[in-house]
């Protein structure tokens, strides 16, 4: 058997592994646009801030992976087109390679607003990939003089401000949204890690676009113009799907699987952020563009590529992140009563239905999460556990004693 | 593989195998130099109400979630074992937000922690199973 895969990131090594956790023997050519080994994404933010080295982000997998796992990897090269009749992919270096399973894993890449005069600003970059995160630091240039502007209050641009909070001089983020990471969380507990971010320096210009930039001024919507020498963009993601768009796949803002990560033409399959599946709640196609979804619908996929027959069907979003030493760790939807504890060092908001917990919001303290997001996505009917107790905290104490037997005693999850 | 198996019909709460787990990784030559009036960050922790306990460590999933939460490669799986290389952990507690026990934790120095069946440190097998006065955690193939 013959696979190919194209992207370099979490589904990629999802797919590698779930591959071989099936077949041992068969070929697998992978073929990267990014001319690294594996590496978190998610660690670029962390790079610049000194938590970790160049060459620990890019020892995601260990040095002999490739070689151990019987990978041709084809890196610094892009997929230019799939002939899906005759299962072969082009690549930009002239070479073709033929596939008995294909996986798309192309990923996402930050879109760039329309915005006047972006065109005339000389130091600008996205943050999604090493090489950006490398030009931003190249960018700032070691003197701490450079004053920067980030478009977008998402996850994205709050790490790279974090990120980059000591190697910039001052930090102005814009976002077109009442609050920050407003995709991620409600008005209360943005304002709370607001406030953390801003205790570090940063200012926020919220509810607020750049109407219009000039090489080192932006004028925002509200009329405030705000002086920067670098600008980032990170205003949010769209899913990479030209390649599969030459296949013929079924696009709908992304690359549409079933819960086998199996796209609409034989024999490809595709995973990650390029990707759009059915949220198991509501029926309806979403990208769930977070890491652990990509490494396990690229395992799923792999899988599946290999003969086996398996099915993701427990995609929820959820993040965990951090922001100047308060932890964040949220999961499920918010579409629920709401149940608040506030204390000094924890802020908790969990949300239920139809005798379910949909979903959490944890700031500060959040030992033992990931209990709760066990809840949501496995659905357990919480008149089977003791709520009240894994209320007050995430604990296996509130499960039966016979559901304790099971996790603790040898049972699988 | 043999795993940590714990039973919680014979655990007395006696919280003998938390302490055997922070000597076992302190790294330290005695239990009292490793332990004496010291706060303990163990990696097993005791759950106890009502007159029930039980202890809680990793489980050693054959499909583990924090592997593949883990952003930054500092989780992985050597022979079913799940291992963590605490150089490249950031500490974003991706893992945390994954595992369904609740047996990863934050260390002393605020990266994450978690049983790693005593295979890194000197003992070789895990000191919490040999720690229990009464047999409700084992070390055991199933």
């Amino acid at each position: 058997m013959r696979y190919v895969i194209i992207g370099g990131s979490a589904a990629a090594v999802g797919c590698i592994e779930g591959i071989r956790a099936i077949d041992k023997d068969g070929e697998i050519t992978l073929v990267s646009r990014e001319p690294y080994a594996f590496y978190g994404r998610p660690l670029i933010s962390y790079l610049l801030e000194g938590k970790t080295t160049r060459e620990k982000l890019l020892a995601y997998r260990p040095a002999d992976y490739e070689e151990k796992n019987g990978v041709r990897a084809i890196r610094g090269v892009s997929a230019t087109s799939i002939d899906a009749a005759a299962h072969l992919v082009a690549l930009d270096n002239g070479e073709t390679l033929p596939y008995d399973r294909l996986c798309i894993a192309t990923g996402s890449s930050p879109f760039t607003p329309s915005m006047e005069g972006l065109e005339t600003v000389p130091s600008k970059t996205c943050f999604t990939t090493l090489d950006d995160a490398l030009a931003l630091e190249a960018m700032l240039g070691g003197r701490r003089d450079q004053r920067v502007l980030i478009v977008g209050a998402g996850l994205i641009g709050l790490k790279c401000a974090e990120g980059i909070l000591s190697l910039a001089s001052s930090i102005d983020v814009v976002d077109l949204a009442p609050r920050i990471l407003s995709t991620v969380l409600p008005e209360e507990p943005a304002a709370i890690v607001q406030k953390q971010i801003e205790k570090a320096g940063v200012r926020f210009h919220l509810g607020e676009s750049v109407a219009r930039c000039e090489p080192n001024l932006a004028h925002l919507s509200g009329g405030a113009d705000i002086p920067f020498d670098v600008l980032v963009l990170a205003v949010g993601v769209r899913a990479n799907t030209a390649l599969a768009e030459t296949a013929g796949c079924l696009l709908d803002r992304g690359i549409v699987v079933d819960n086998r990560c199996q796209t609409s033409v034989e024999g490809i399959y595709a995973a990650g952020d390029c990707t759009v599946s059915a949220d198991p709640d509501t029926g309806k196609r979403r990208m769930l563009a977070i890491w652990p979804n990509a490494s396990m619908q690229g395992d799923t996929a792999g899988r599946n590529m290999a003969g086996a027959h398996v099915v993701f069907d427990k995609g929820v979003p959820m993040n965990a992140t951090g922001f100047m030493g308060l932890h964040l760790i949220s999961a499920g939807c918010y579409d629920g009563e709401p149940l608040l504890t506030h204390t000094a060092d924890l802020y908790k908001l969990l949300y239920t239905r139809d005798d379910r917990l949909v979903g959490f919001i944890l700031l500060g303290n959040v030992d033992r999460a990931g209990i709760y997001t066990a809840l949501v996505r496995e659905r357990t009917p919480l008149s089977s556990i003791d709520f009240e107790l894994i209320r007050e905290t995430p604990q296996l104490m509130a499960f039966s004693a016979t559901e304790r037997a099971k996790k603790l005693g040898g049972g699988t999850l | 593989m043999k795993k940590v198996y714990v039973n919680e019909k014979w655990c007395l709460g006696c919280h003998l195998c938390e302490y055997y787990c922070a000597f076992a990784n302190s790294g330290k030559s005695s239990m009292i130099k490793a332990l004496k009036d010291r706060h303990i960050v163990p990696r097993i922790r005791i759950e106890e109400r009502n007159g029930i306990s039980f202890a809680v460590s990793c489980r050693h999933c054959n499909d583990p979630l924090c592997v593949k939460s883990c952003i930054s490669g500092a989780l992985s799986i050597v022979d079913g074992a799940v291992f963590i290389d605490s150089g490249k952990c950031v500490g974003c507690c991706s893992c945390i937000m994954a595992c369904p026990y609740g047996a990863l934790s934050h260390s002393e120095n605020g990266v994450i922690q978690k049983c790693e069946l005593c295979q890194k440190n000197e003992f070789g097998v895990p000191l919490c199973v040999q720690g229990c006065p009464n047999k409700a955690i084992v070390y055991e193939e199933r």
